[in-house]
């Protein structure tokens, strides 16, 4: 019975078609990009290698880093407006969800999740139309509450634009930390309220104290799953207010500024090297979020076995 | 052997090529996608008729997309046949990297000015590589139902300007001007280029910026500003969030009375509007002035280097730099105005007022578009963003003009 187990080959050829999938669309265009953003181009417009100029000239010239810092001030903003808002409604929308007493459970369900999938053009287009100071519906409503006043063209002015378009970013996505959220507080056993009901810890109380310390890893994965998107977001902002990311770059995030460098925009030329160059900041940035997530958080997080 | 196999192979492929002659079938990459039925009923059907066995297909990309989907086509060699050109070095740039092939060849050439070509031409103006097809026009167009109503004459000067924005006002039955900043772009080409060349009085001020005589902080560059600065309080409640389309929309609906325009809006609006339109050229600081307008060479059509089709390519070229196209092309398309030598009768009142400018104003083309735009800052994308601030207030004129000059100091040599 000692003799060397044969080969596992199952094993080979059922992880085959997503590893081989997934290196040549994701790991194969990943080392790409780091490579493209080592070179660039000389006075003569050959490709030459360059080491880490291309990051030198993004973070040394003034230019370049003040285009890189704003973009990256303004997608911290957007992260912490998606912290703030997006999942402390969505765990108060999944504990009045799974409240056994709430009627139509499942239609609330339907209708606060059903933003997430819209596509983001369509997401853009209807709140650009709603908040129009022109057309829009949101000065009228405004009105007949008489707060009229109140009312400003928030994606126009610099200092209001990026938080409204996070605020609707926020409404499009709050249905999925409400469905992890909502999935986890479904998973709590029975036993365990219970015994918590029989010690007296009722109501907020043992919200707090029961329900909450067993839904944080779901809370966790919530929040690295919007670092990840955030950070990688741009489809928003380019629907609602262009590659310019206008008013004045106030909604400038890495995407937009990514996306305006290595394709250009209306007369700018592309420039692949300055874009890749980016792209492999926000590659790092991203990994680096993970990492602390994965080192510090995950790791203290305590698992409940039932 | 070997060769002579190669060459029989060759023979018989091209033989086989000329007898599916009547097979060709031309592809366009343009930006103009609201010009896709004129194209297809009115244009191509005329070349078809007259070009038996060659097929066009008009397939055009949204405008703002353009350059970036027509660089990765043509580098992964998947683009069309035909290239709309756009003017001076996006082009050039296309030209340079062997996409666009060299047209000084063409017959059809001899019908354009230099001027006309200017756009498409290497800088020593050794060779052209799009065909000229037209220019368009900035100015103002107004709502002349309201004029009439509020009895306002026509503006030519400043303060006759500001005195009927004024005027209209007061009234309050129509937003003044219709005009926003949420897309930036309008604030820069309808705003600071349409003005402007009063200012620095057209082809001579633009030269002289080139060659750096003049800088962008001096006063000809910074006054346009001044007057975009108070253009602010006659636009429209919320202007900061309102888009081109809807600027088009408050105007074509009759609830503003004048609208920056270019050309090019003429034939959208002639469906859109009910009222009667009048248009008149950017006002001169005073009566009798010298007037200048933005006559902007805007479009040209070039052919794919790597195209299969390159003899079909070039019958359509040199049938759109014939005088039968350029009557075609600025009737279909009033506000289009053709590049060709050979005059073209126009029967749209609004667009024969635009051209009949040409006669009493010096024309210019729009300031930042010719080798100004070729470093990092891009100057025609600053001055995007430096427009839409002047007009809404969060920087001065004169802070806007020398974050510009700046800007281009740091890269363009004659300038430093």
């Amino acid at each position: 019975m000692t003799g060397r187990r044969a080969f596992r080959w199952h094993i080979v050829v059922f992880l085959a078609p997503a590893v081989l999938v997934y290196t040549a669309i994701m790991i194969i265009p990943l080392f790409g990009t780091l490579n493209l953003s080592l070179f660039n181009l000389d006075a003569t417009r050959e490709r030459v290698f360059v080491g880490l100029e291309n990051f030198r000239t993004l973070f040394g010239d003034p230019r370049w880093s003040h285009s890189f810092w704003n973009a990256l001030a303004n997608n911290a903003w957007f992260f912490v407006v998606h912290m703030l808002v997006q999942n402390p409604i969505g765990i108060l929308l999944a504990a009045l969800l799974s409240s056994p007493r709430l009627r139509m459970a499942a239609f609330y369900r339907t209708a606060i999740f059903i933003p997430t999938i819209l596509s983001f053009v369509i997401v853009g287009f209807v709140w650009k139309l709603i908040l129009s100071p022109i057309w829009g519906i949101a000065p009228g409503i405004l009105d007949m509450v008489g707060l009229k006043a109140l009312f400003a063209p928030w994606l126009g002015k610099e200092e209001y634009a990026l938080t409204t378009l996070a605020l609707v970013s926020v409404w499009q996505f709050v249905g999925i930390p409400m469905m992890l959220i909502y999935a986890a507080m479904l998973s709590i056993p029975d036993e365990v309220i219970e015994a918590a009901e029989m010690d007296g810890v009722t109501g907020w109380s043992q919200f707090w104290k029961i329900k909450l310390p067993l839904i944080l890893p779901s809370i966790g994965i919530i929040s690295i799953l919007t670092f990840v998107g955030n950070f990688n977001a741009f489809d928003l902002i380019y629907v609602a207010q262009g590659a310019l990311a206008g008013p004045n770059f106030a909604t400038d995030i890495l995407g937009t500024f990514l996306y305006r460098t290595f394709f250009g925009f209306q007369l700018q030329l592309g420039d692949p090297h300055m874009g890749a160059t980016i792209a492999s900041v926000m590659f790092l940035i991203i990994l680096l979020g993970v990492c602390v997530y994965l080192f510090l958080v995950q790791t203290r997080l305590r698992r409940y076995q039932f | 052997m070997k060769s002579r196999l190669r060459l029989a192979i060759l023979t018989s492929t091209l033989l086989a090529g000329a007898a599916h002659a009547q097979d060709v079938t031309l592809t366009i990459e343009s930006w103009r996608n609201d010009d896709l039925t004129i194209w297809q009923q009115t244009i191509i059907p005329a070349f078809e008729a007259a070009n038996p066995g060659i097929k066009v297909v008009f397939a055009p990309t949204a405008p703002a997309e353009y350059n970036a989907v027509l660089n990765s086509k043509l580098d992964a060699g998947s683009a069309g046949d035909l290239i709309t050109c756009r003017p001076f070095d996006a082009s050039l740039e296309l030209y340079n990297k062997g996409h666009l092939a060299d047209l000084s060849g063409l017959a059809s050439m001899a019908n354009f000015s230099d001027v006309a070509k200017s756009a498409w031409q290497t800088d020593d103006g050794s060779a052209t590589f799009c065909v000229p097809m037209a220019s368009v026009i900035h100015g103002f167009i107004y709502n002349a139902d309201a004029f009439a109503e509020l009895g306002i004459e026509v503006p030519t000067t400043e303060a006759e300007f500001f005195a009927a924005l004024d005027k209209i006002k007061a009234d309050g039955t129509y937003i003044p001007m219709a005009m926003g900043t949420n897309d930036q772009w309008e604030a820069a080409t309808m705003g600071y280029n349409n003005i402007g060349p009063n200012y620095w009085k057209g082809e001579e001020g633009r030269k002289a910026l080139i060659a750096g005589e003049q800088k962008l902080t001096d006063e000809p560059w910074v006054a346009p500003y001044r007057q975009l600065a108070k253009w602010k309080d006659y636009l429209g409640d919320g202007f900061e969030a309102q888009t081109y389309p809807d600027s088009q929309n408050l105007f074509t609906l009759g609830r503003a009375a004048i609208y920056p325009a270019g050309s090019w809006e003429i034939s959208g609006f002639n469906t859109q509007a009910a009222f009667k339109m009048g248009a008149f050229p950017p006002p001169v600081a005073a009566a009798g002035d010298t007037c200048y307008i933005s006559d902007h060479t805007d479009i040209a059509l070039g052919m794919n280097a790597k195209s299969a089709n390159a003899d079909a390519a070039k019958t359509f070229l040199e049938w759109v730099g014939s005088p039968e196209f350029a009557t075609l092309y600025a009737n279909a398309l009033p506000g289009f105005f053709s590049l060709n030598s050979t005059p073209v009768e126009m029967a749209d009142p609004l667009a024969q007022e635009f051209v009949g400018w040409r006669a009493k104003c010096q024309s210019t083309i729009r300031s930042t578009y010719q080798i100004l735009s070729r470093g990092t800052p891009n100057l025609e994308n600053e001055t995007w963003n430096a427009s839409a601030n002047v007009i809404r207030g969060t920087e001065t004129p004169e802070d806007a003009a020398k974050r510009l000059q700046d800007g281009l100091a740091s890269w363009y040599e004659p300038q430093k």
